[in-house]
């Protein structure tokens, strides 16, 4: 009964980083930079990352970042597979987190910004969650791709199977905004911002651009939620839709950081066996006073 | 070296097409506070629709060793959108030591760029200051470019700026 329960709270916590979430929901991933705009020679930032409800407080879980720390037994040694940290570069190279540590309720790193311009920190998970039946009982598992060949029955009863690609980004600039870091990678959920994503201004139009595999992601809904709601009564969110080319328009109505979230469900999954795909999009903005 | 010289060059320069004159000031005010450290200041000029023209003096800590002083010119956060990001400081003529509280002049050097060579029209000077654990201000003053008349243009500061002066002649 207690595996049931740690498992099923691991779910929860796995699908919580990995699944969409509509505003009305509890458990949002997110990661904070220290400062988004930065000058300067020796310059850092350092990232916070969670799920928790209130944004951007950290008081549920850590995320749980892979080379960046052992989570302690209480917030989850246990449970699904850790997201994978990618730091990009101004010139496209790969840089690695420094002083990592993942806590009881948020996971933390620094990022030497060695280069002038812009870098993008993304969080990415890609995983498969299944469940089956074996006689009675309702198998439930989750794992990589490869994992998935080897371990779900290809033959298994009521298999449901559904490719989770999920994706957190935050952007820091030392210096100039440079768009070298910008570039997408062509699978999942991924942001084309046509605004630079460190030169956002309250009462601004900033235009950003959604794309499922490097295709336009039109007709989404795309959620923005002002962070600070613990102090505030109503949530603040906002509701954008993508048009025909992807692209949607947000005017921040104050400073402050963001988080703006957008998801997909389809039918085209990359794994064999697998028909459901559910592709998920965080970023968190810091738009500064005029 | 806290003594300034307002440099008015127009009457030595042959540069400019007119010969018209321009000189500024600003006032850093006294403040009772625990903590005082003396604001970052950064003065350009723009056009009316906010667009960047020039610098015209960046204040700031220089002198600190490996540079740090410039962590902070961020915190000017529209002169860093608008320019401060561009440059690799500290930069010849343009940046000098913090100033302390009181009226300081700002040396305008019409013979240089961003003022030698100004196309004819509306302008404003924009004085931004920053103090470190205190607050920001920003403060616009338009004129026209040359001046028609001799008039001096005055704003009063509100908080972390002082009056703001711009005298100009034809």
């Amino acid at each position: 009964m207690k595996t049931t329960r740690t498992f099923l709270k691991w779910t929860a916590l796995a699908l919580s980083v990995a699944i969409p979430l509509s505003a009305a929901q509890a458990h949002r991933s997110w990661m904070l930079p220290s400062a988004t705009i930065l000058s300067g020679d020796d310059v850092w930032v350092t990232i916070d990352a969670a799920v928790s409800n209130d944004l951007f407080y950290f008081e549920h879980f850590p995320m749980r970042l892979a080379n960046i720390g052992t989570p302690p037994e209480a917030s989850g040694g246990r449970g699904g597979r850790p997201a994978e940290l990618t730091i990009v570069a101004p010139d496209g190279s790969r840089a690695e987190p420094k002083n990592g540590n993942i806590g009881r309720y948020r996971s933390t790193f620094d990022v030497h910004l060695t280069q002038k311009g812009t870098y993008k920190i993304a969080a990415t998970n890609d995983g498969i969650f299944a469940s089956w039946k074996e006689g009675a009982e309702t198998k439930r598992w989750r794992g990589t791709m490869a994992a998935f060949a080897k371990e779900v029955p290809a033959d298994a009863q009521g298999l449901q199977a559904t490719q989770m690609d999920s994706r957190l980004e935050v952007f820091v600039t030392s210096g100039k905004p440079t768009r070298d870091a910008l570039k997408l990678t062509g699978a999942g959920l991924e942001l084309d911002p046509v605004t630079h994503p460190n030169d956002l201004v309250a009462g601004s139009p900033a235009t950003f651009r959604l794309v499922l595999d490097g295709k336009p992601a039109a007709n989404l809904k795309v959620t923005v939620i002002p962070g600070g709601n613990r102090y505030r009564d109503k949530l603040g969110d906002m509701t954008l839709n993508t048009d025909a080319d992807g692209k949607f328009t947000v005017t921040w109505p104050n400073a402050g950081m963001y988080w703006m979230e957008a998801s997909v469900r389809d039918g085209s999954s990359s794994a064999p066996n697998v028909k459901q795909r559910r592709a998920n999009y965080v970023a968190t903005f810091e738009v500064l006073a005029p | 070296m806290r003594a300034l010289v307002s440099i008015t060059l127009s009457g030595l320069v042959a540069g400019p097409a007119f010969a018209a004159d321009m000189k500024m000031s600003v006032e850093i005010p006294r403040l009772a506070v625990a903590e005082y450290h003396r604001p970052y200041v950064a003065i350009w000029l723009e056009k009316p629709d906010q667009s960047f023209v020039g610098n015209l003096a960046v204040w700031y800590d220089y002198k600190l060793k490996d540079n740090e002083g410039t962590k902070w010119l961020k915190d000017l956060r529209q002169w860093w959108r608008r320019s401060g990001r561009e440059l690799t400081m500290p930069v010849d003529g343009l940046t000098s030591a913090t100033r302390a509280p009181g009226e300081h002049q700002v040396a305008v050097d019409l013979g240089k760029a961003p003022l030698s060579g100004l196309a004819a029209g509306e302008y404003q000077i924009v004085v931004e200051a920053a103090r470190e654990v205190g607050g920001r201000e920003l403060l616009r003053i338009p004129f026209q470019w040359p001046p028609k008349a001799e008039q001096t243009l005055k704003t009063p500061g509100k908080d972390e700026l002082g009056a703001v002066t711009l005298s100009l002649k034809p």
